[in-house]
């Protein structure tokens, strides 16, 4: 029996030479790690060595989540030897259908605390390291600088590329995932690390090479706002874990692991490729896809790798607050302010039905039909946002009665005018609806009054009925 | 009566999100004409944007596919046959009868 190799031998085939930098290859595995890992160790190209890499292998999770909590468990299960995770968040019910990482006991406790209790529980012999504080320009480098390999698990665009940024800077493998509603999408970013400015060969891509713009900020949607399927963003989290567990077993998270001429051995090079898992709910239930998209290699003109890089991003930068990345990712644009006799708060709204002011009236709910389906203010009938502006728009192009954009029940046989009033879920979209519904003459040039109810339902529930089930 | 348009039959689909605005459908045979009618030069990719703008978008909320100077919306990744379209020249690439191309939105939950 063959224990104590010299060499370490990587499943492509290039062997580096283990010295005294890597502390830990040459040593035997214990009892107990042997139990543990048996099953995962003789799974072809994984071995003693790639059992070793993962225990001497040090990963960063960002983000505490839906994704972080299935890819910590599973980086944790594999043996890497050291595990940090940051968030400043703590857990929510309302976390529990995908974060399944935390527990209905431990709601309140910084999500960070909770992971590990959790990941403890499965596998005692990593050294986790928590940050219950978020990632921020300031503190991404020393944090970062710690770690063999980066998994991004956050929920915003802005701390996306700050984490790339840093990851490039700083010469780490970084494995990205995102997901919302029915949708995931997967990279691995920046691997083999390669310096800032190398362009010559084909090197890989970094976040900015891919996405090189954020989408505008008033399209961007959050999980809180459009919801997500626990099983999608859990599946793209595992997915980040194996990844990891892969580029770690194989040595490919190592600068050296870059052959100094990749032309010759292009099985060296990874082909960036863009993981999209998808499903639909709302047309006829089709199947699943998974797709695997060939993205381009790292870009010449990238502001973080390209060939100027240098001279754009550097450390100092980005702790010093440049690039801005909140400004970057576009400040939440400030919607339409209503002049103030065109508002009502939803407390003085509620007062004046209860005296019986407000006898006849129409109550437009723009929220989804999801959500108006667990519960709304009596009398309110739904018309959809989205389907309002759809319809405000035909009307617009083709012309036809304005007020045909009020459900029909209530538009027919009013001789008089009785007011309108919008609610939707925060404030913001009612705004919209009475400007849409004033432009189309629904106000009957002043005669009608078009009134929104200021912070939507949740101030409802704030304000007239706690017990509303707010979503 | 005008002659009839010679079309090619395309494979557009929408992912991330962005099949709400197409009908709530992710997969689509678009038949574009293989020139475009303004200077009749072959279709390409910026060509089949248009059209799809044209034609089959009929949510009114067109900043979340199409800025005001008829370009795509930051944040869309597009492929044509599985391939990111920055290595197949973007809005240049003149495509072929039967080709895929695949409009994805940035996601950034977690």
């Amino acid at each position: 029996m063959q224990l104590n190799s010299t060499e370490d031998s990587r499943p492509n085939g290039v062997a580096i030479a283990t010295n005294g930098e890597h502390n830990g290859f040459s040593r035997r595995l214990t009892d107990e790690e042997f139990d543990r890992y048996s099953r995962q160790m003789i799974v072809p190209g994984m071995g003693r060595e790639a059992q070793l890499r993962l225990i001497n292998s040090k990963v960063l999770i960002i983000g505490g989540g839906g994704l972080g909590c299935p890819a910590a468990q599973y980086v944790a299960g594999a043996g890497v030897g050291t595990i940090g995770i940051i968030d400043g968040d703590v857990v929510e019910p309302s976390n529990l259908h995908r974060q399944v990482g935390h527990a209905t006991s431990r709601i309140g406790m910084k999500k960070v605390d909770s992971l590990i209790t959790h990941l403890r529980d499965l596998n005692p012999l990593p050294t986790y390291t928590p940050y219950t504080y978020p990632i921020s320009p300031e503190n991404a480098a020393d944090i970062i600088s710690q770690y063999d390999l980066v998994l991004d698990c956050t929920d915003n665009p802005a701390t996306r590329y700050l984490i790339s940024d840093v990851c490039v800077l700083l010469c780490k493998p970084l494995v990205s995932a995102a997901s919302i509603q029915k949708s995931g999408q997967l990279i691995v970013l920046n691997c083999p690390p390669t310096p800032q400015g190398k362009v010559d060969k084909k090197y890989p891509p970094c976040y900015r090479c891919c996405f090189r713009k954020p989408p505008p900020a008033n399209t961007q949607l959050s999980c809180g706002e459009a919801g997500i399927m626990g099983p999608v963003v859990g599946l793209m989290g595992v997915a980040q874990a194996g990844e990891a567990i892969k580029i770690l077993a194989s040595a490919l998270h190592l600068p050296s692991s870059i052959p100094s001429n990749p032309e010759d051995d292009p099985h060296n090079l990874i082909q960036p490729t863009l993981l999209i898992y998808s499903y639909d709910l709302t047309a006829a239930p089709g199947p699943f896809t998974f797709r695997a998209l060939k993205m381009a290699p790292r870009k010449k003109n990238c502001f973080a790798c390209g060939e100027n890089s240098p001279q754009t991003l550097t450390l100092e930068g980005v702790k010093s607050g440049n690039p801005n990345y909140i400004q970057f990712c576009g400040i939440q644009t400030p919607k339409i302010v209503l002049p103030e006799q065109d508002r009502i708060t939803a407390s003085a709204y509620h007062a004046a039905r209860q005296n019986g002011q407000l006898q006849n009236h129409i109550l437009l709910d723009t929220r989804e039909k999801e959500h108006f389906s667990f519960g709304s203010i009596d009398g309110a009938v739904n018309v959809p946002f989205g389907k309002l502006l759809m319809k405000a728009a035909t009307i617009k192009r083709h012309g036809g009665d304005a007020e045909e954009i009020l459900p029909v029940e209530i538009s027919e046989d009013q001789k008089d005018v009785p007011p309108i009033f919008v609610v939707c879920r925060r404030g913001l979209d009612s705004q919209e609806a009475v400007e849409k519904l004033k432009e189309l003459g629904v106000d009957r040039g002043g005669k009608r009054k078009i009134v929104d109810i200021i912070g939507g339902m949740k101030a409802w529930k704030e304000e007239v009925d706690p017990s509303f089930p707010f979503i | 009566m005008a002659p009839e348009i010679e079309t090619m039959p395309i494979w557009v689909d929408f992912a991330g999100g962005l099949q709400t605005l197409f009908s709530n459908k992710p997969n689509h045979m678009i038949s574009l004409p293989i020139f475009n009618p303004s200077d009749f030069s072959p279709a390409n990719v910026g060509f089949l944007i248009s059209h799809l703008v044209k034609n089959h978008l009929k949510h009114p909320q067109t900043e979340f596919f199409v800025q005001e100077d008829g370009h795509l919306t930051p944040g869309i990744l597009v492929l044509i046959n599985d391939v990111d379209w920055e290595l197949e020249g973007e809005e240049e690439y003149e495509l072929k009868p039967g080709d895929n191309v695949i409009f994805v939105s940035t996601m950034h939950g977690g």
